[in-house]
């Protein structure tokens, strides 16, 4: 399957030499979105080549960028086909491309859209003029709802490397015949890893505006404590023989660090957190993780030796 | 619901007010609203939102702006600490599910 499309001039219904011109990424989502967003209106679609990164990433890796721009411009012969100056680029492709620089080196005027291409059609409507609102990046719930599978998948994967480890330690060290001790021991442990992953994949992204905190790693030991004490509060409420509390304290050490180490990766795909500040979350973020993970874990097989 | 601010006063973002012409694009470009026009000037007004995306300072046409670029992704770091060399592949910012490019 192919996610790419070939860069260079693309007709959307039937454009002339006046007919405006958007310039986009060869990634397929994104000239689709495009292409479907300008449903009816004859123009001209500039695809440049980011080797089929989005707008946004592309930019932010130059591959989207003044010069790429400047080259396809000459390449395909944008100007004796149409007999005005004027380029219209998503506003998210500016990290990139120097709006100036372009205009010297083609001759052609940058002007940036709105974000969303789905604002296009007003902001034609109103003569290229953008509102406040189509100018910025926010990250609506559905947006970041979106991108769990994502993260989840990849969590999920790690979590299925482990397990079997956890049931195996859990036999090894818990009291009683191996089987008994493993599954006792070991469905416990499950349970609460897959709180600490679910904590730090799920409702990390979901609540990440109203969970305290500002570093992420913060909002993920937040989401942690949502998910994680109820899970406790059942298993205490329940028949399950309850583990002793230094067993329930060490998984809790271990889940929560998970939860803060998936919430920090989140920063990731967030689209309002600066290099400067992961940078600072980390510092601190990732010895926290580090020694939760550690001291967890060595607190877990010794109450599992110890019972 | 309001705008997300990450940590405050981290971001190295620097406007040069006495070499600005008031040309006005960056308030154009930046994806947060950082800048407002003060009388044919720029000013910055929330710069904590700032997640140094380097729009502004690229399109600037006199070179008023500089910020210290940079993707705000922790995989990022952790990958160009272990040596691994494509240091900015985590970048899904556009919620496309599985179709994501990278990574
Ligand atoms: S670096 Fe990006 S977010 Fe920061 S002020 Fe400039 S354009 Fe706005
Ligand atoms: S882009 Fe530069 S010159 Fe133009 S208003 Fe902003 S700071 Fe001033």
């Amino acid at each position: 399957m192919s996610f790419t499309v070939d860069p260079g001039l693309y007709a959307l219904g039937s454009p002339d030499r006046h007919s405006p011109v958007f310039v986009t990424a060869n990634y397929k989502m994104s000239f689709d979105r495009l292409r479907n967003d300008l449903k009816n209106r004859d123009s001209w679609l500039l695809v440049l080549n980011t080797q089929g990164i989005n707008v946004w990433c592309a930019a932010g890796k130059g591959s989207f960028g003044t010069d790429e721009l400047s080259e396809r411009i000459h390449t395909s012969g944008l100007s004796r086909i149409i007999s005005h100056k004027d380029l219209i680029l998503p506003q998210l492709s500016a990290p990139g491309v120097s709006a100036h620089v372009v205009h010297k080196n083609t001759g052609f005027n940058v002007r940036f859209g709105p974000v969303r291409s789905s604002d296009l059609p007003a902001f034609i409507d109103s003569g290229y003029k953008a509102t406040p609102e189509m100018r910025l990046k926010n990250f609506p719930i559905m947006d970041r709802a979106a991108l769990i599978p994502m993260e989840l998948i990849i969590a999920m994967k790690w979590m299925l490397i482990i397990f079997p480890f956890v049931f195996m330690l859990s036999g090894l060290f818990g009291s009683g015949p191996f089987l008994s001790a493993a599954i006792r021991h070991g469905f416990f442990a499950a349970v609460m890893l897959t709180g600490g992953m679910t904590a730090g994949t799920i409702i990390a992204p979901l609540l990440l505006p109203w969970l305290p905190g500002r570093a992420f790693a913060m909002k993920g030991f937040s989401a942690a404590v949502i998910v994680l004490l109820p899970l406790l509060g059942l298993f205490s409420a329940t028949s399950y023989p309850f583990p002793a509390f230094a067993e329930a304290f060490s998984l809790f050490l271990i889940s929560s660090g998970v939860a803060m180490f998936l919430a920090m990766n989140f920063t990731g795909s967030s689209t309002f957190t600066s290099s400067s500040g992961v940078r600072k979350e980390m510092k601190w973020a990732v010895p926290i993780q580090i020694g939760c993970g550690i001291i967890g874990f060595g607190m877990w097989v010794w109450t599992l030796y110890a019972a | 619901m309001g705008q997300f601010i990450y940590l405050k006063n981290v971001t190295t973002l620097m406007l040069d007010e006495k070499k600005c012409v008031g040309c006005g694009i960056c308030l154009t470009v930046c994806p947060h609203g950082i800048f407002y026009l003060n009388e044919r000037h720029a000013r910055i007004s929330n710069r904590d939102a700032c997640m140094e995306c380097g729009a502004c300072a690229k399109n600037c046409p006199v070179e008023a702006i500089s910020v210290k670029t940079g993707v705000g992704c922790a995989i990022a770091f952790i990958n160009s600490f272990l040596g691994r060399s494509d240091s900015s592949c985590c970048c899904v910012i556009e919620p496309v599910g599985k179709e994501s490019t990278c990574c």
